[in-house]
Protein backbone atom coordinates (compact mmCIF):
# COMPACT_ATOMS: atom_id res chain seq x y z
CA UNK A 1 0.00 0.00 0.00
CA UNK A 2 1.41 3.34 -1.40
CA UNK A 3 0.46 6.21 1.17
CA UNK A 4 1.57 10.06 0.60
CA UNK A 5 1.13 10.86 4.75
CA UNK A 6 1.98 8.70 7.03
CA UNK A 7 -1.87 9.04 8.91
CA UNK A 8 -4.24 7.74 6.78
CA UNK A 9 -8.07 7.47 6.94
CA UNK A 10 -9.23 4.32 8.24
CA UNK A 11 -11.71 3.56 5.40
CA UNK A 12 -8.52 3.38 3.07
CA UNK A 13 -6.57 1.26 5.13
CA UNK A 14 -9.53 -1.22 5.03
CA UNK A 15 -9.85 -1.15 1.75
CA UNK A 16 -6.18 -1.88 1.19
CA UNK A 17 -5.23 -4.23 4.15
CA UNK A 18 -8.85 -5.71 4.85
CA UNK A 19 -7.72 -4.21 8.39
CA UNK A 20 -10.36 -2.18 10.55
CA UNK A 21 -8.90 0.26 13.17
CA UNK A 22 -11.26 1.31 16.04
CA UNK A 23 -10.52 3.50 18.90
CA UNK A 24 -8.86 0.14 21.19
CA UNK A 25 -6.67 -1.62 18.21
CA UNK A 26 -6.87 -2.63 15.12
CA UNK A 27 -9.09 -5.94 13.96
CA UNK A 28 -8.61 -8.38 11.32
CA UNK A 29 -11.24 -11.30 11.56
CA UNK A 30 -10.81 -12.81 14.42
CA UNK A 31 -7.37 -11.06 15.11
CA UNK A 32 -7.07 -8.24 16.83
CA UNK A 33 -4.45 -5.87 17.91
CA UNK A 34 -4.25 -3.03 20.34
CA UNK A 35 -2.64 0.11 18.77
CA UNK A 36 -0.65 2.89 20.86
CA UNK A 37 -2.41 5.82 22.66
CA UNK A 38 -2.94 8.59 19.88
CA UNK A 39 -2.69 6.64 16.75
CA UNK A 40 -6.35 7.04 16.19
CA UNK A 41 -7.22 11.22 15.24
CA UNK A 42 -9.75 12.65 13.45
CA UNK A 43 -10.56 9.48 12.07
CA UNK A 44 -6.38 8.61 10.41
CA UNK A 45 -4.38 6.22 11.59
CA UNK A 46 -0.80 6.23 12.29
CA UNK A 47 0.94 4.28 9.65
CA UNK A 48 3.91 3.88 11.68
CA UNK A 49 2.29 2.18 14.77
CA UNK A 50 0.15 0.19 13.00
CA UNK A 51 3.09 -1.42 10.83
CA UNK A 52 5.14 -1.73 13.84
CA UNK A 53 2.17 -3.81 15.57
CA UNK A 54 1.19 -5.89 12.29
CA UNK A 55 4.74 -7.25 11.88
CA UNK A 56 5.10 -5.22 8.28
CA UNK A 57 7.72 -3.16 7.13
CA UNK A 58 7.03 0.79 6.31
CA UNK A 59 9.42 1.99 3.97
CA UNK A 60 9.55 5.66 3.64
CA UNK A 61 11.05 8.05 0.22
CA UNK A 62 11.82 11.38 1.68
CA UNK A 63 12.47 12.57 -1.46
CA UNK A 64 9.26 11.85 -2.88
CA UNK A 65 7.07 11.93 0.30
CA UNK A 66 5.71 8.06 -0.55
CA UNK A 67 5.22 5.63 2.11
CA UNK A 68 4.94 1.99 1.40
CA UNK A 69 3.29 -0.55 3.79
CA UNK A 70 4.63 -3.86 2.81
CA UNK A 71 2.59 -7.71 3.54
CA UNK A 72 3.14 -9.52 7.20
CA UNK A 73 6.97 -10.88 7.40
CA UNK A 74 8.30 -13.44 9.10
CA UNK A 75 5.78 -15.79 8.11
CA UNK A 76 4.69 -17.17 4.74
CA UNK A 77 3.30 -15.70 2.05
CA UNK A 78 -0.02 -17.27 2.22
CA UNK A 79 -1.24 -16.54 6.10
CA UNK A 80 -4.43 -18.21 5.07
CA UNK A 81 -6.47 -20.21 2.12
CA UNK A 82 -9.14 -17.93 2.06
CA UNK A 83 -8.54 -16.10 -1.49
CA UNK A 84 -8.37 -12.07 -0.69
CA UNK A 85 -10.87 -9.68 -2.11
CA UNK A 86 -9.12 -8.93 -4.71
CA UNK A 87 -10.04 -6.19 -6.64
CA UNK A 88 -8.15 -4.97 -10.14
CA UNK A 89 -9.60 -2.85 -13.21
CA UNK A 90 -10.00 -4.69 -16.55
CA UNK A 91 -8.29 -4.22 -19.83
CA UNK A 92 -11.20 -1.29 -20.59
CA UNK A 93 -10.81 0.18 -16.31
CA UNK A 94 -13.49 -1.71 -14.96
CA UNK A 95 -12.82 -3.00 -11.53
CA UNK A 96 -13.40 -6.80 -11.44
CA UNK A 97 -13.62 -8.21 -7.73
CA UNK A 98 -12.12 -11.95 -7.69
CA UNK A 99 -15.57 -12.32 -5.32
CA UNK A 100 -17.40 -11.70 -8.50
CA UNK A 101 -16.39 -15.42 -9.42
CA UNK A 102 -17.66 -17.04 -6.62
CA UNK A 103 -19.69 -20.49 -7.36
CA UNK A 104 -17.05 -21.12 -9.71
CA UNK A 105 -13.61 -22.95 -9.77
CA UNK A 106 -10.98 -20.42 -10.61
CA UNK A 107 -7.70 -20.88 -12.20
CA UNK A 108 -5.58 -17.27 -11.81
CA UNK A 109 -3.03 -17.43 -14.72
CA UNK A 110 -0.60 -14.79 -14.04
CA UNK A 111 1.46 -13.70 -16.29
CA UNK A 112 2.85 -10.57 -18.44
CA UNK A 113 4.33 -9.09 -21.11
CA UNK A 114 7.82 -8.70 -20.57
CA UNK B 1 1.83 -8.84 -13.80
CA UNK B 2 2.66 -6.12 -15.74
CA UNK B 3 3.75 -2.29 -15.08
CA UNK B 4 3.09 -1.40 -18.62
CA UNK B 5 -0.63 -2.43 -17.73
CA UNK B 6 -3.64 -2.98 -20.05
CA UNK B 7 -1.86 -0.62 -22.81
CA UNK B 8 0.86 -3.82 -22.43
CA UNK B 9 -1.37 -6.51 -21.68
CA UNK B 10 -4.32 -5.80 -24.86
CA UNK B 11 -2.07 -7.31 -27.45
CA UNK B 12 -1.88 -10.73 -25.98
CA UNK B 13 -5.47 -11.12 -24.71
CA UNK B 14 -7.72 -9.70 -27.52
CA UNK B 15 -10.00 -12.94 -28.21
CA UNK B 16 -9.92 -15.08 -24.79
CA UNK B 17 -13.70 -15.59 -23.41
CA UNK B 18 -12.20 -15.39 -19.80
CA UNK B 19 -12.18 -12.30 -17.46
CA UNK B 20 -8.49 -10.45 -17.52
CA UNK B 21 -7.72 -8.32 -15.35
CA UNK B 22 -4.15 -5.93 -15.23
CA UNK B 23 -2.21 -5.90 -11.85
CA UNK B 24 0.56 -2.98 -12.60
CA UNK B 25 1.49 -3.27 -8.80
CA UNK B 26 2.06 -6.84 -8.40
CA UNK B 27 -0.54 -7.61 -6.05
CA UNK B 28 -0.40 -11.12 -7.15
CA UNK B 29 2.83 -11.23 -5.45
CA UNK B 30 2.00 -9.53 -2.11
CA UNK B 31 -1.03 -11.28 -2.12
CA UNK B 32 -0.14 -15.13 -2.79
CA UNK B 33 3.81 -14.97 -3.39
CA UNK B 34 4.16 -14.96 -7.38
CA UNK B 35 7.87 -14.64 -7.97
CA UNK B 36 7.84 -15.65 -11.82
CA UNK B 37 5.04 -16.11 -14.54
CA UNK B 38 3.39 -18.08 -15.82
CA UNK B 39 1.88 -19.26 -12.50
CA UNK B 40 -1.50 -20.56 -11.79
CA UNK B 41 -3.11 -20.16 -8.34
CA UNK B 42 -6.47 -23.02 -7.95
CA UNK B 43 -9.62 -21.10 -6.11
CA UNK B 44 -13.02 -23.26 -5.30
CA UNK B 45 -16.26 -22.83 -5.43
CA UNK B 46 -16.69 -21.34 -1.95
CA UNK B 47 -13.08 -18.84 -2.71
CA UNK B 48 -11.02 -21.23 -0.94
CA UNK B 49 -7.74 -21.05 -2.02
CA UNK B 50 -6.52 -25.14 -3.21
CA UNK B 51 -3.05 -24.70 -4.86
CA UNK B 52 -1.12 -21.61 -3.99
CA UNK B 53 0.91 -20.61 -6.82
CA UNK B 54 3.24 -22.90 -8.79
CA UNK B 55 4.59 -23.14 -12.36
CA UNK B 56 1.81 -22.95 -14.88
CA UNK B 57 2.85 -23.40 -18.52
CA UNK B 58 -0.76 -24.20 -20.53
CA UNK B 59 1.33 -25.63 -23.38
CA UNK B 60 4.97 -26.04 -24.24
CA UNK B 61 5.19 -22.27 -25.68
CA UNK B 62 5.26 -21.52 -29.66
CA UNK B 63 8.34 -19.59 -29.48
CA UNK B 64 10.50 -22.56 -28.61
CA UNK B 65 10.09 -24.15 -31.97
CA UNK B 66 10.31 -21.64 -33.90
CA UNK B 67 12.82 -21.99 -36.61
CA UNK B 68 15.91 -19.96 -36.19
CA UNK B 69 18.06 -21.64 -39.02
CA UNK B 70 15.11 -20.65 -41.67
CA UNK B 71 15.86 -17.03 -43.75
CA UNK B 72 12.13 -16.92 -44.31
CA UNK B 73 11.32 -17.34 -40.04
CA UNK B 74 13.81 -15.13 -38.97
CA UNK B 75 12.88 -12.27 -42.48
CA UNK B 76 9.71 -12.52 -41.01
CA UNK B 77 10.10 -11.52 -37.36
CA UNK B 78 10.78 -8.02 -35.87
CA UNK B 79 14.95 -8.14 -35.35
CA UNK B 80 14.04 -7.20 -31.30
CA UNK B 81 11.97 -10.91 -31.36
CA UNK B 82 15.01 -12.53 -33.14
CA UNK B 83 17.42 -11.56 -30.87
CA UNK B 84 15.37 -12.12 -27.64
CA UNK B 85 14.61 -15.76 -29.22
CA UNK B 86 18.20 -16.69 -29.70
CA UNK B 87 19.10 -16.00 -26.31
CA UNK B 88 15.99 -17.74 -24.81
CA UNK B 89 15.77 -20.81 -26.84
CA UNK B 90 19.26 -22.46 -25.52
CA UNK B 91 17.81 -22.28 -22.49
CA UNK B 92 14.49 -23.44 -22.75
CA UNK B 93 15.30 -27.09 -22.91
CA UNK B 94 16.48 -27.25 -19.12
CA UNK B 95 13.83 -25.63 -17.71
CA UNK B 96 11.26 -27.42 -16.17
CA UNK B 97 7.92 -26.21 -18.07
CA UNK B 98 6.38 -29.54 -17.71
CA UNK B 99 2.70 -28.28 -19.19
CA UNK B 100 0.76 -32.05 -19.95
CA UNK B 101 1.40 -32.65 -16.11
CA UNK B 102 0.00 -29.44 -15.17
CA UNK B 103 -3.20 -29.19 -17.59
CA UNK B 104 -3.51 -32.60 -16.83
CA UNK B 105 -3.68 -32.30 -13.02
CA UNK B 106 -6.50 -28.99 -13.71
CA UNK B 107 -8.51 -31.28 -16.22
CA UNK B 108 -9.18 -33.99 -13.02
CA UNK B 109 -9.83 -30.89 -10.68
CA UNK B 110 -12.56 -29.54 -13.16
CA UNK B 111 -13.63 -32.86 -13.24
CA UNK B 112 -13.70 -34.03 -10.20
CA UNK B 113 -13.68 -31.32 -8.06
CA UNK B 114 -13.26 -31.44 -4.26
CA UNK B 115 -12.56 -35.59 -4.69
CA UNK B 116 -9.46 -34.75 -7.14
CA UNK B 117 -6.22 -35.71 -5.32
CA UNK B 118 -4.80 -32.81 -6.79
CA UNK B 119 -6.80 -30.39 -4.42
CA UNK B 120 -5.03 -29.70 -1.19
CA UNK B 121 -5.85 -29.39 2.50
CA UNK B 122 -5.65 -25.62 3.69
CA UNK B 123 -2.96 -26.49 6.24
CA UNK B 124 -1.25 -27.66 3.14
CA UNK B 125 -1.89 -24.89 0.80
CA UNK B 126 -0.30 -22.37 3.46
CA UNK B 127 2.62 -24.69 4.11
CA UNK B 128 3.54 -24.72 -0.15
CA UNK B 129 3.04 -21.02 -0.15
CA UNK B 130 6.62 -19.51 0.07
CA UNK B 131 8.23 -18.37 3.24
CA UNK B 132 8.00 -14.65 3.68
CA UNK B 133 10.96 -13.49 6.15
CA UNK B 134 10.83 -9.71 6.84
CA UNK B 135 13.72 -9.15 4.19
CA UNK B 136 10.71 -10.15 1.63
CA UNK B 137 8.05 -8.28 2.98
CA UNK B 138 10.77 -5.26 2.61
CA UNK B 139 10.71 -5.89 -0.61
CA UNK B 140 7.44 -5.95 -1.58
CA UNK B 141 6.93 -2.39 0.13
CA UNK B 142 10.46 -1.80 -2.19
CA UNK B 143 9.04 -2.90 -5.52
CA UNK B 144 5.33 -1.09 -4.79
CA UNK B 145 7.24 2.61 -4.49
CA UNK B 146 9.60 1.24 -7.29
CA UNK B 147 6.07 0.70 -9.55
CA UNK B 148 4.80 3.78 -8.16
CA UNK B 149 7.42 6.60 -9.22
CA UNK B 150 7.29 4.67 -12.88
CA UNK B 151 3.78 4.76 -12.74
CA UNK B 152 3.62 8.38 -11.69
CA UNK B 153 6.20 9.45 -14.27
CA UNK B 154 9.03 9.06 -12.48
CA UNK B 155 11.04 6.31 -14.13
CA UNK B 156 14.17 7.49 -12.87
CA UNK B 157 13.82 7.65 -9.22
CA UNK B 158 12.18 4.14 -9.32
CA UNK B 159 15.46 2.02 -10.55
CA UNK B 160 16.27 3.02 -6.60
CA UNK B 161 13.48 1.05 -5.36
CA UNK B 162 13.27 -2.15 -8.01
CA UNK B 163 17.15 -2.21 -7.15
CA UNK B 164 16.56 -2.29 -3.42
CA UNK B 165 13.75 -5.05 -4.01
CA UNK B 166 16.60 -7.14 -5.86
CA UNK B 167 18.51 -7.09 -3.08
CA UNK B 168 16.23 -7.45 -0.64
CA UNK B 169 14.95 -10.78 -2.26
CA UNK B 170 17.12 -11.60 -5.02
CA UNK B 171 15.59 -15.36 -6.26
CA UNK B 172 12.47 -13.30 -7.46
CA UNK B 173 12.18 -13.29 -11.57
CA UNK B 174 9.17 -11.44 -11.42
CA UNK B 175 11.00 -7.94 -9.96
CA UNK B 176 14.01 -8.55 -11.53
CA UNK B 177 12.33 -9.07 -15.11
CA UNK B 178 9.74 -6.31 -14.57
CA UNK B 179 12.45 -3.97 -13.68
CA UNK B 180 15.06 -4.99 -16.34
CA UNK B 181 12.16 -4.38 -19.22
CA UNK B 182 11.19 -0.77 -18.25
CA UNK B 183 14.33 -0.04 -19.05
CA UNK B 184 15.21 -2.12 -21.64
CA UNK B 185 12.08 -4.68 -23.19
CA UNK B 186 15.14 -7.12 -24.03
CA UNK B 187 16.57 -7.34 -20.60
CA UNK B 188 19.82 -7.10 -21.43
CA UNK B 189 22.81 -5.39 -19.50
CA UNK B 190 22.18 -1.87 -18.77
CA UNK B 191 23.95 0.97 -16.35
CA UNK B 192 20.89 0.58 -13.88
CA UNK B 193 21.14 -2.81 -12.49
CA UNK B 194 23.85 -5.36 -11.84
CA UNK B 195 21.84 -8.00 -13.37
CA UNK B 196 20.41 -8.90 -16.75
CA UNK B 197 18.17 -11.87 -18.13
CA UNK B 198 20.50 -13.90 -19.47
CA UNK B 199 23.57 -13.65 -17.75
CA UNK B 200 21.38 -14.51 -14.09
CA UNK B 201 19.85 -17.44 -15.94
CA UNK B 202 23.14 -18.61 -16.54
CA UNK B 203 24.27 -17.92 -13.38
CA UNK B 204 21.75 -19.68 -11.04
CA UNK B 205 21.04 -22.64 -14.09
CA UNK B 206 17.75 -22.59 -16.52
CA UNK B 207 16.99 -25.93 -14.74
CA UNK B 208 16.43 -23.55 -11.63
CA UNK B 209 14.63 -21.21 -13.63
CA UNK B 210 11.03 -22.75 -12.46
CA UNK B 211 10.31 -24.68 -9.12
CA UNK B 212 10.13 -28.11 -10.28
CA UNK B 213 5.71 -29.30 -9.98
CA UNK B 214 4.85 -31.04 -7.42
CA UNK B 215 1.47 -31.97 -7.91
CA UNK B 216 1.19 -35.04 -5.67
CA UNK B 217 -0.16 -33.74 -1.82
CA UNK B 218 2.29 -33.95 1.03
CA UNK B 219 0.10 -34.05 3.99
CA UNK B 220 -2.33 -36.72 4.45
Amino acid sequence: MISTTPRVPVAELARETGWEVKAQGACRGEQCVPLPAGSLVDGRVDLPAFAERTGRPLLHDAEHGLWSLGPQGGGRAMTTAQAPDLLLPTLTGEPFPLSALRGKKVLIAAWASW
Amino acid sequence: MDAGGAQAAARFAADVDFPVVVDSSHRLGELFGVVNVPAGIWIDEQGVVVRPPETAYPARPTFADIDLDDPAVVASLPAEAVSRLRMVQPHLARMRLDPEAYVAALRDWVAQGAASRFVLSAQEVLERSRPRPLEQAQAAAAFALGEHLHATGRSDAAIRWFRESHRLQPDNWTYRRQAWSLVDPSQGPTEHYDGDWLSDVQREGAENYYEPLDLEPRLA
